[in-house]
């Protein structure tokens, strides 16, 4: 049987002192899109977070396996040449630097060499097509005074310019209205390929019409308490995250 | 965290600028400061009696005033281990291939000819106290306007030269005005005639080769009513054990609608003393732009100023200081509203590094009777590590009611957040603190040429390199 993409095992996460992540499970094959649904506060970015490196955020059991290698003890920017990405819910300003800099950087970075002017010129504007961004926004400053879902785009786009392995989107949905929600799901429909791994973090299965996860996990109190299909989506829609609040008390 | 072995930036500048040459000047006077050093260098230059009378009269007028005792730690200077006047090549050229075998190196080493042939209009080169090479394009020389080294400007135009020559920076303004009133070699002269526009910026490039040097060049620049200028100067020296002294004198008259825009890439040897008085006169309705790089240096004393003299005057003051490892940069701007409805922007950004110290020092004056003066007063410094440090000293004297003077300043370190954001994106923690203080001074940098903005961006690099955690 052929290696996992990414398997996460035992996980536990602690926040200046506090533990967040209390032990959570999960595998990730190549051309799988994973859903991880759970109400505010449940840990999705605190994993999202660790899976990436922040050194934020304290590892005190567990392992991350990318391609079968522990990436627990790299930094950020070895896991991203590694393959990970992690599209933030709340992306950073980064004051006077201009997209198409930053994002030329970027692919340098991870691809470990400099694309021409003409090849990253065209990858960048098509890009841009798929996510029906205006080219003009590739002269803006990162995510300065950017409104939230141009925001988002900008995330989706870097994962479409980076093509990763495995990519972590954390809640690439929220605070989008419909045209750009149908946007951001058509790219990431176009993007998730049969070589990539998606988890896809998400509070309403509003995205999950346009996105088709193979699999639904929910997050609760740091451990995840229910996987399933498609069909768990559409029963927390129904009943509210109350019901595995109850469910898991019993 | 995992980091790739970096050079030493100072070994790096030592290998792109800091290397130095053996070659015996052609004369030097003897060292420290004397009545006698200066007459000798008025003999040897050949100057009329009033030149000579002058620089006497400001050794006196320097001896007299004390030390600054604020600013940067000046200690460290022994006016009598200097050599105030060192000529390294018998006359001066027009022709690259004309400079002197071991002085042409170092240029060429420094990329000026190339330079000079791609996107400037002229250019001057000193090298210790003597400009060795001048040329201005033959359109501007047809069109009357001057580019000559000040000593040349000096003897070929005597009559423009003594109406203007320190009247903007007289000698007894500071001690270290009048030391280079006394001392005072090389440096750019320029003229530009009414209506005329050098679009194509002029630049010089100054070199300290020699240890123990004082380089003390004079620079008067005329823009007649309704011309423009660019003129960029840039400089470099090697690194000695022994320091070295910079204290040049600037001096711009702006006539009305005139615009002149001076831009300066300071990236001396840390061995160097930078002590530098810059002034500019503007009238009505014309502009005054400082751009300001201050990268080397020691010590590094320099407060650009704008005395807007007329209704309708402009000054502005762009500054970026980045101070390193051992470095103080005591830099800002001096603005003085004389006259109704002038204005005046100033922005600074400075960044610390490896216990570097980086001050904001800069006062805006508003003379009474100013109405509708507007100033307004930016400093934003960027702190990299705990050992740095920065600091703020705006001074305002507003004595005009109907005025408006604005000041903003923060100190801010570079995110965890920001740095989490970029290293997830593949760049290294160096890379990224690098991109985040390049987008810092973007607003900046984005006023100067492409070819400057590239070099800047890439000292900057240099600096940051092996720099963060
Ligand atoms: N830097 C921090 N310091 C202290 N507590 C933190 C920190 N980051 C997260 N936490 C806590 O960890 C818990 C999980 O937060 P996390 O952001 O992972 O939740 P989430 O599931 O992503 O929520 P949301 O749906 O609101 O995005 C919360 O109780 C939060 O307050
Ligand atoms: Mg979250």
């Amino acid at each position: 049987m052929p290696q996992p993409l990414f398997v996460i095992e035992d996980l536990h996460v602690s926040v200046e002192g506090k533990e967040i992540l209390k032990g959570v499970n999960l595998t990730v094959e190549r051309g799988q899109l994973h859903a991880l649904m759970g109400p505010n506060g449940s840990g999705k970015s605190t994993l999202a977070h660790t899976l990436m490196g922040n050194p934020h955020f304290q590892v005190t059991q567990g392992r991350v396996l990318l391609k079968g290698e522990d990436i627990l003890s790299l930094p950020p920017d070895e896991r991203a040449r590694r393959g990970m990405f992690l599209a933030f819910q709340y992306p950073v300003e980064i004051p006077g630097v201009k997209v198409r800099h930053f994002l030329r950087m970027a692919v340098k970075a991870s691809k470990g060499e400099e694309p021409s002017v003409t090849d990253f010129r065209r990858q960048l504007f098509e890009k841009m097509a798929l996510l029906e961004m205006d080219r003009s926004f590739s002269e803006r400053y990162v995510n300065e005074g950017f409104s939230g879902g141009e925001k988002k785009r900008n995330e989706i786009l870097q994962l479409a310019m980076l093509q990763p392995e495995m990519a972590v989107l954390d809640e690439a949905d929220s605070g989008l209205d419909i045209d750009a929600l149908r946007a951001v799901a058509n790219g990431i429909n176009k993007l998730a390929g049969p070589q990539m791994g998606m988890l896809l973090i998400t509070h309403y299965q509003r995205i999950l019409n346009y996105v088709e996860p193979h699999f639904v996990h929910v997050l609760f109190d740091g451990r995840i308490v229910r996987s399933g299909g498609m069909e768990l989506a559409q029963e927390l829609e129904a009943k509210g995250y109350d019901w595995i609040a109850g469910e898991a008390a019993v | 965290m995992v980091k790739k072995p970096v050079e030493a930036p100072q070994a790096d500048y030592a290998q792109r600028y800091g290397f130095r040459d053996a070659e015996k000047p052609l004369f030097r006077a003897r060292l420290g400061l004397s009545s006698e050093v200066v007459e000798e260098i008025s003999w040897l230059k050949g100057e009329p009696a009033w030149m000579r009378d002058l620089r006497l009269r400001a050794l006196e007028v320097f001896r007299k005033k004390p030390m600054p005792t604020w600013g940067g730690d000046l200690s460290g200077i022994n006016f009598d281990d200097i050599y105030y006047y060192v000529k390294p090549a018998d006359h001066q050229v027009r022709n690259w291939d004309d400079v002197p075998q071991y002085i042409k190196r170092t240029f060429d080493r420094l990329g000026i000819p190339q330079a000079e042939r791609q996107f400037l209009a002229g250019v001057g080169a000193q090298y210790d106290s003597e400009v060795v090479y001048h040329n201005l394009h033959e359109e501007l020389v047809k069109q009357g306007v001057l580019f000559l080294d000040t000593d040349t400007a000096l003897r070929e135009h005597p009559e423009l030269f003594q109406q203007y020559f320190g009247t903007v920076v007289p000698p007894a303004d500071n001690k270290f005005s009048a030391l280079n009133s006394a001392v005072w070699s090389g440096g750019s002269f320029i003229y530009v005639p009414e209506g005329v526009q050098v679009t194509v910026p002029l630049q010089a490039y100054f070199r300290i080769n020699a240890e123990k040097l004082g380089q003390f060049e004079r620079t008067l620049i005329i823009a007649e009513p309704g011309s423009y200028l660019h003129y960029v100067e840039g400089c470099t020296a090697p690194i000695y054990s022994a320091d070295s002294l910079h204290a040049a004198v600037v001096e711009i008259i702006v006539k009305p609608g005139a615009r002149v825009r001076y831009t300066t890439i300071q990236n001396w040897s840390t061995n160097v003393y930078n002590l530098v008085t810059k002034r500019a006169v503007a009238y009505q309705d014309s502009i005054m732009e400082w751009v300001d790089g201050n990268l080397g240096s020691k010590v590094n004393m320099k407060y650009p100023a704008v005395f807007l003299m007329e209704p309708g005057a402009h000054g502005e003051m762009l500054s970026v200081a980045f101070a390193g490892k051992g470095q103080h940069q005591d830099a800002g701007a001096k603005m003085v509203h004389a006259a109704p409805h002038t204005s005046s922007v100033v922005v600074s950004k400075s960044i610390s590094k490896d216990g570097g110290r980086s001050s904001y020092r800069g006062l805006v004056k508003v003379y009474p009777g100013s109405v509708g003066a507007k100033a307004s007063v930016r400093c934003d410094a960027l702190v990299l590590d705990d050992e740095s440090r920065s600091d703020t000293y705006p001074y305002m004297e507003v004595e005009e009611e109907q005025a408006s003077v604005g000041h903003e300043a923060t100190v801010s370190k570079i995110g965890s957040e920001q740095l989490f954001y970029l290293m997830s994106r593949g760049l290294s923690e160096t890379e990224a603190a690098t991109l985040i203080v390049s987008g810092f001074i973007e607003p900046i940098v984005k006023e100067l040429p492409m070819e400057y903005a590239v070099e800047l961006n890439r000292l900057i690099q240099l600096q940051m390199e092996g720099a963060v955690g």
